[in-house]
């Protein structure tokens, strides 16, 4: 068994990949459970259906879905472009903070132009704290993986800071949390009694923008040019450091509103702990969705999944919250691995040129004397 | 300045720069033979957990030590398949191992959070550690700091004065002339990923058993990504990377002095520190550079599938 390279990429394995790595993670995960001693299909039917069999249970999805979506379009841009933005973990805790203040600060103001404050000054500060990695990489060269990492354990700090001391509810008891912010400054629920928010309006409106973006304009040709080969964008003409300062403000801003979607939303507060690591996980939904907008939908839908089966999890089947993040490693590393398929074939005969049949037999033919 | 003082700054210095100095020395030889592994975060967390697990239940830090750094080289076993045999892109297979290694320890240690052991204790040379200000920081630590210091020794004479070293630099700069020259190009870079992976191992086990002996999640905190910025600031040679460990132990423990001084500062801001530092030695090495060439081994993150 060896393989070999396809002369085009295959478009089915494409598409066909990411399924491929769902129904391996799904086999691997029965695996796991039967390890663990639970009943693998019982354990699969309530980490992936149970937490959805409800009403409620999917709008619960669509609550996890929002942050996820949102920095998962961000970062669609930036990963077209190659330009490898891991911070939008940190674009999140960074505007959170900073949302999260400013809704303080406007807790006894009223008026129609509190919560667009709110919105607008966490997309700002997402904008802000992408933008020192957006400098550090024009203007200095430093690696964005590098820079945009250790961005996120600064604005986690900051985060910690900022609830251990100037955020902190005076009236609180002391703990590391902020006050909850007032009714004028949280985002309108869209159904009463589910938690989901005009945010995920507000997701699936970029979408739509990025998926035109992308497809129909000349800003998203030059960023797959510039994604494919940085050279070749360069002898194009185009200014590759002005489409690098675009996708990061663009994907710093949606992380910041997915900080407020969820501040403003379903949290409430600030808490240390919260970002569940939807920055990191938005990577995942990437490359799962195959950076296309609908594909991002989809995969947002499977990642958001994932928080809602750990939590089950924990409750039905004794085991810890934590094997979320095992699901969510386990499809990433499947799906790299099955995208192998994309650019080669797997061939099983052992056929190599010298054992092929028919040259074998003209091979040991011995030539004819003249 | 008290001597005492900065004794103990040297000593919490040396201590603080060993986890970053094992992982550096291990993804720098694996990027050495042209492999970028962004995984040494999650590769970290595994060895961590995997060391306090056996150390903890099995109550013998040697088998807690061995543990560690197996489960780190196996973890790494998953990078370098995928990567390697499967072709894939480096960097995103880095990052699913850092996602996964989080994942998998977070997951298998989460009935171990809270408990604690008796760390590794120190073990004084005898004469050495009485040396005045540099004796208590080099001669008075824990076996696994003389095991790094060992583990540096050997890396540096091997990659400057042995054939080894010169065929997984070959083997990083040149994948395919190095393949012409008869060398397994797959098989160097495979053991170079497990090396990687059982040094970041060793470096988990530093810091779940004798650094801060007990385990939480995200114990490494940061820890595989600075020793990436290391392994860029030391230009991928072993000596600087020596030196650029003990200066990010130094941001690490600059608090420790302030308190000396008397300053108050939230530890949450001084906790900043290392990253703040790491990105500033990103920046200083990259406008350094510009009128030096390129240090990087010339194929690293370039997946190489030899032709037959």
């Amino acid at each position: 068994m060896r393989i070999e390279k396809r002369l085009h990429d295959s478009k089915v394995m494409l598409y066909a990949s990411p399924l491929l790595a769902l129904l391996l993670t799904l086999l691997s995960g029965a695996l796991m459970f039967a390890l663990l001693g639970r009943a693998p299909l019982h354990s699969l039917y309530i980490f992936f259906i149970a937490p959805v069999s409800e009403l409620y249970g999917l709008s619960e999805l669509v609550v996890k879905v929002t942050p996820l979506l949102l920095c998962a379009i961000g970062l669609t841009l930036c990963f077209k472009a190659k330009i490898w933005n891991i911070g939008a973990e940190g674009q999140f805790v960074f505007a959170a903070m900073i949302g999260g203040a400013v809704s303080l600060q406007l807790s006894e103001s009223q008026g129609f132009w509190v919560l667009p404050t709110v919105i607008i000054s966490g997309a700002l500060a997402g904008m802000a704290w992408a933008a020192i990695a957006a400098l550090l990489l024009t203007r200095f060269g430093a690696n964005e993986i590098l820079t945009t990492i250790m961005l996120n354990y600064i604005a986690v700090n900051l985060l910690l800071w900022g609830v251990h001391g100037p955020l902190k509810d005076p009236n609180g008891m002391n703990f590391p949390e902020s006050a909850l912010f007032a009714a004028q400054t949280m985002l309108p629920v869209l159904f009463d009694d589910y938690r989901v928010t005009i945010a995920i309006l507000i997701a699936l409106f970029m979408l739509v923008v990025i998926w035109v973006l992308l497809g129909r304009t000349l800003l998203g040709f030059q960023l797959r040019v510039m994604g494919e080969n940085h050279n070749a964008a360069r002898f194009a003409g185009f200014k590759s450091n002005a489409l690098i300062w675009f996708v990061l403000l663009f994907s710093g801003a949606m992380a910041g509103l997915a900080a407020v979607s969820e501040i403003n939303g379903p949290v409430g507060q600030l808490i240390p702990t919260l970002s569940l690591g939807y920055g990191y996980a938005a990577i995942i939904v990437v490359f799962m969705g195959r950076m296309h907008p609908l594909g991002i939908l989809l995969a947002s839908f499977l990642l958001g999944l994932t928080y809602l089966g750990g939590e089950m999890s924990q409750m039905e089947l004794e085991l810890p919250k934590s094997i979320t993040g095992l699901f969510q490693g386990m499809l990433l590393f499947y799906l790299l691995a099955c995208d192998l398929l994309i650019g080669y074939r797997v061939v099983f005969s052992n056929r190599t040129l010298g054992k092929h049949p028919a040259i074998a037999a003209a091979v040991s033919t011995p030539p004819v004397s003249q | 300045m008290d001597i005492h003082l900065l004794e103990n700054v040297l000593f919490a210095m040396v201590r603080t720069g060993t986890p970053l100095l094992l992982v550096a020395l291990g993804a720098m030889m694996s990027e050495r033979a042209g492999v970028l592994n962004l995984g040494q975060e999650g590769m970290i967390l595994v060895g961590a957990v995997c060391g306090f697990i056996v150390a903890y239940t099995s109550h013998n830090m040697g088998f807690g030590i061995l543990a560690g750094v197996i489960g780190g080289a196996l973890v790494s076993l998953l990078f370098g398949f995928i990567a390697l045999t499967l072709i894939a892109n480096q960097v995103a297979t880095g990052l699913a191992l850092t996602i996964f290694g989080t994942g998998l320890s977070a997951f298998v240690g989460a009935g171990y959070v809270g408990q604690s052991l008796i760390g590794l204790a120190p073990l004084e040379i005898p004469l050495l550690s009485k040396i005045p200000l540099i004796g208590k920081a080099l001669f008075a630590q824990d076996i696994l700091v003389y095991l790094a210091f060992v583990l540096f020794a050997g890396i540096f004479v091997v990659m400057r004065y042995t054939r080894w070293g010169l065929i997984i630099r070959a083997v990083g700069e040149n994948p395919e002339v190095a393949h012409a020259l008869g060398y397994k190009v797959l098989l160097v870079r495979y053991c170079a990923i497990m090396f990687g992976g059982a040094m970041a191992g060793l470096a988990g086990v530093y810091l779940s058993l004798a650094y801060t002996p007990m385990w939480s999640e995200g114990i490494a905190a940061g820890r595989g990504w600075i020793a990436l910025a290391l392994v860029v600031f030391a230009s991928w040679r072993t000596e600087r990377i020596l030196l650029g460990a003990w200066l990010f132990g130094f941001a690490s423990i600059l608090h420790l002095l302030l308190q000396g001084y008397g300053y108050e500062i939230s530890p949450n801001l001084l906790a900043m520190l290392p990253y703040i530092v790491t990105i500033l030695v990103l920046v200083m090495m990259m406008t350094r550079k510009q009128g030096q060439g390129n240090f990087a081994p010339r194929s690293l993150g370039q997946p190489y599938y030899p032709q037959r």
